[in-house]
């Protein structure tokens, strides 16, 4: 492994890595009223509930 | 995306929403598509081009995708046909363009289900203990019968190291769960299910870091070579003389070489050799290459989701005050943060050390298939493997139910909203469109040319194509001020200011030049280019004619939205109430 791979791979790691805790600690301290409007592909789409009414 | 539930103590709520982006995020193409990519375009280059795009393309798309799917959702539309009918004004074309982003999701369902079976037949073998592989050729010969890449129609045998059986019952499972309703319960299970498969990447990534060399007998074989394969800028080709029948001698590419071992050896061989060279390739030569760029971007856009079609309609769904900016974010950070923090330090090390440089290019039957090859081997070279095996592979495909699932929500979204079906009427007409397809897509398994193929056209070009379209349509006809003001709504970040540029300049730029130059040398294979095996395919010496039928299937699955997209009344109603035509 070159000197610019080690580079490249631990720029890529540490970006990614940074975004990605730095996205769970905001998530984390987000006030109650905002964390309910986070979401995911929550599966429970409306027109299924449509259907089961 | 429905706020029905009563409110929870915040820890917990705050823990859950991770853990809900976590489970939706995580999927296939992390740990399995990833790498493959990656080792088809070099490791090193790629990965540039990657964080590049991921930084300059799939998040600003991402967040983009977010702001245009709720704006669409606030008008009652769902799906991209409606979302961009709201954004086009006076005119009707814009929607057409959203036949793609139904094609898209439901063409890589037909593949993805094949993959997903192969993640359950994997652990139901593990579990069986019929995966102690003693050498890599063993996982290879197991890998080769289980899928039938060796002849078509071989893959539907129903053994139990045989794809068939576990085809059908993860058909079942998908349609059941769909048409029950039944998904929140898997969404559930996945919360749980996500951190232990992240909790087991990190085992076998130190497990993988650890391995050293396998065989003493190949001392090149080992994963320090494997990180270098990986994220090495430059690399080193023996190329040897060749005579052409005509007479004519060419410099045709050997191996490549890793390991400042092996490029030192490789280059006393051929000092005193004519027919023999070294060949070294500079990054900035390999970052020429347009479809290295076009693949970059393409797996961005597969494991994000982005340019699917996906979140537009998921977005379509939520409240007009959801934070959108935050969701999309995390989403994107956790699916980079598996792909590259662990499915990137994983599959590709552990394969060159293994099978080498070298025999690499063996597996060369489809960029999903590297990590089937290999992980085996690194679970037999760890204690308790067995067990680690099944785990892994049974969490990889619990990830990949609920990824396939949501690939079915925009046709199931669509057919509601063009043809006012219910739900149940619209899953039951998907699911025979998407058995057949899958069925080719299966029986086609001769080195997989089927799957590969649509998943070049499908996950790489088309996703490309809508993607671009997206990010001209918001930048440039919803107007950039807009679109980012709707997305801050309700948000708790603020996109960074300079994403306006970005998002208005330099992604549509930059998409719109890698497609072109892609056109111009590997299409049409002109300034020095070479055309892509995916087009010599179609209109090669020897055309393939499995590729024609894959390339003829997307082409009719484009014209049957088409035509469906041109009779709904509803986005007619919609112009004529906003003053444009029809």
């Amino acid at each position: 492994m070159t000197l610019a791979g080690i580079i490249i791979m631990v720029l890529s790691v540490t970006v990614v890595s940074g975004l990605f805790f730095w996205c769970v600690a905001k998530v984390l301290t987000v006030s109650d009223d905002q964390t309910d409007k986070l979401h995911g592909f929550e599966q429970e789409t409306p027109d299924v509930e449509h259907d089961e009414k | 995306m429905t706020d029905s539930s009563p409110k929870k103590d915040g820890w917990n709520s705050r823990i859950g929403v991770i853990l809900a982006v976590a489970g939706s995020a995580v999927g296939i193409g992390n740990f399995l598509r990833f790498p493959g990519q990656a080792a088809e375009y070099g490791g090193g280059a790629f990965m540039i081009a990657y964080i590049i795009a991921f930084l300059f393309i799939g998040l600003p798309i991402c967040w983009t995708e977010w702001a245009m799917g709720r704006f669409g959702g606030k008008h009652g539309f769902n799906t991209a046909p409606g979302i961009f009918n709201v954004f086009s004004g006076r005119s009707s074309v814009p929607k057409y363009f959203g036949v793609i982003a139904l094609v898209i999701p439901i063409i890589i369902y037909m593949y993805y289900v094949y993959i997903e079976s192969w993640c359950l037949g994997y652990a139901a073998n593990f579990l069986a203990g019929n995966m102690s592989f003693e050498n890599v050729s063993e996982a290879g010969a197991f890998f080769a019968k289980f899928t039938g890449i060796a002849k078509d129609g071989s893959s539907l045998a129903f053994g139990f190291d045989q794809v068939g059986g576990y085809l059908i019952i993860v058909f079942i499972i998908n349609f059941f769960l769909i048409f029950r309703g039944l998904s929140k319960g898997i969404e559930l299970f996945c919360k749980f299910a996500m951190p232990t498969l992240l909790l087991l990447a990190f085992v076998i990534l130190i497990r993988v870091l650890t391995l050293g060399t396998p065989d003493a007998s190949k001392p090149e074989n080992n994963v320090y070579n494997g990180l270098g394969f990986m994220w090495n800028p430059t690399k080193y080709y023996v190329e040897e003389s060749v005579t052409q029948d005509d007479g004519a001698t060419e410099w045709v590419v050997q191996e490549e070489l890793v390991g400042a071992a092996s490029i030192a050896l490789a280059q006393e061989k051929a000092a005193g050799s004519e027919t023999v060279r070294v060949m070294k390739k500079g990054v900035g030569e390999q970052l020429l290459n347009p479809q290295l760029w076009l693949a970059a971007a393409g797996q961005i856009f597969f494991s994000l989701s982005v340019g699917f079609g996906i979140i537009l309609t998921y977005a379509s769904y939520l409240k007009k005050d959801s934070d959108v900016v935050l969701s999309g974010l995390t989403a994107t950070s956790t699916n980079e943060f598996c792909e590259v923090g662990l499915g990137g330090l994983i599959t590709l090390p552990a394969a060159v050390a293994f099978l080498g440089v070298a025999g690499l290019a063996g597996v060369g039957t489809g960029t999903f298939s590297l990590g089937f090859n290999v992980l085996p081997m690194v679970f037999s070279e760890m204690p308790g493997g067995s067990i680690f095996g099944f785990l892994f592979f049974f969490l990889l495909f619990l990830a990949a139910v609920t990824s396939s699932l949501s690939m079915l929500q925009p046709g199931i979204a669509f057919l509601e909203e063009a043809l006012t079906l219910n739900r149940k009427q619209s899953v039951a007409i998907l699911g025979v469109i998407t058995s057949m397809g899958t069925l080719f897509v299966v029986y086609f398994s001769e080195s997989l040319k089927a799957l590969d193929t649509l998943d070049f056209w499908v996950g790489t070009f088309l996703i490309f194509v809508l993607a671009t379209f997206q990010i001209i349509l918001f930048g440039w006809v919803w107007g950039t001020k807009a679109g980012l003001e709707e997305a801050a709504h309700g948000a708790s970040i603020s996109i960074p200011r300079f994403f306006a540029f970005i998002i208005k300049y330099v992604t549509p730029l930059f998409l719109l030049v890698v497609f072109a130059l892609f056109i111009l040398y590997n299409v049409l294979g002109i300034s020095g280019g070479s055309m892509s095996s995916y087009i010599t395919d179609l209109i090669g010496e020897n055309p393939n004619k499995v590729a024609w039928m894959s390339v003829s299937l997307i082409v009719l699955m484009g014209g049957f939205f088409t035509l469906m997209i041109s009779g709904v009344e509803r986005y007619r109603e919609f112009k004529k109430k906003m003053g444009g035509g029809a």
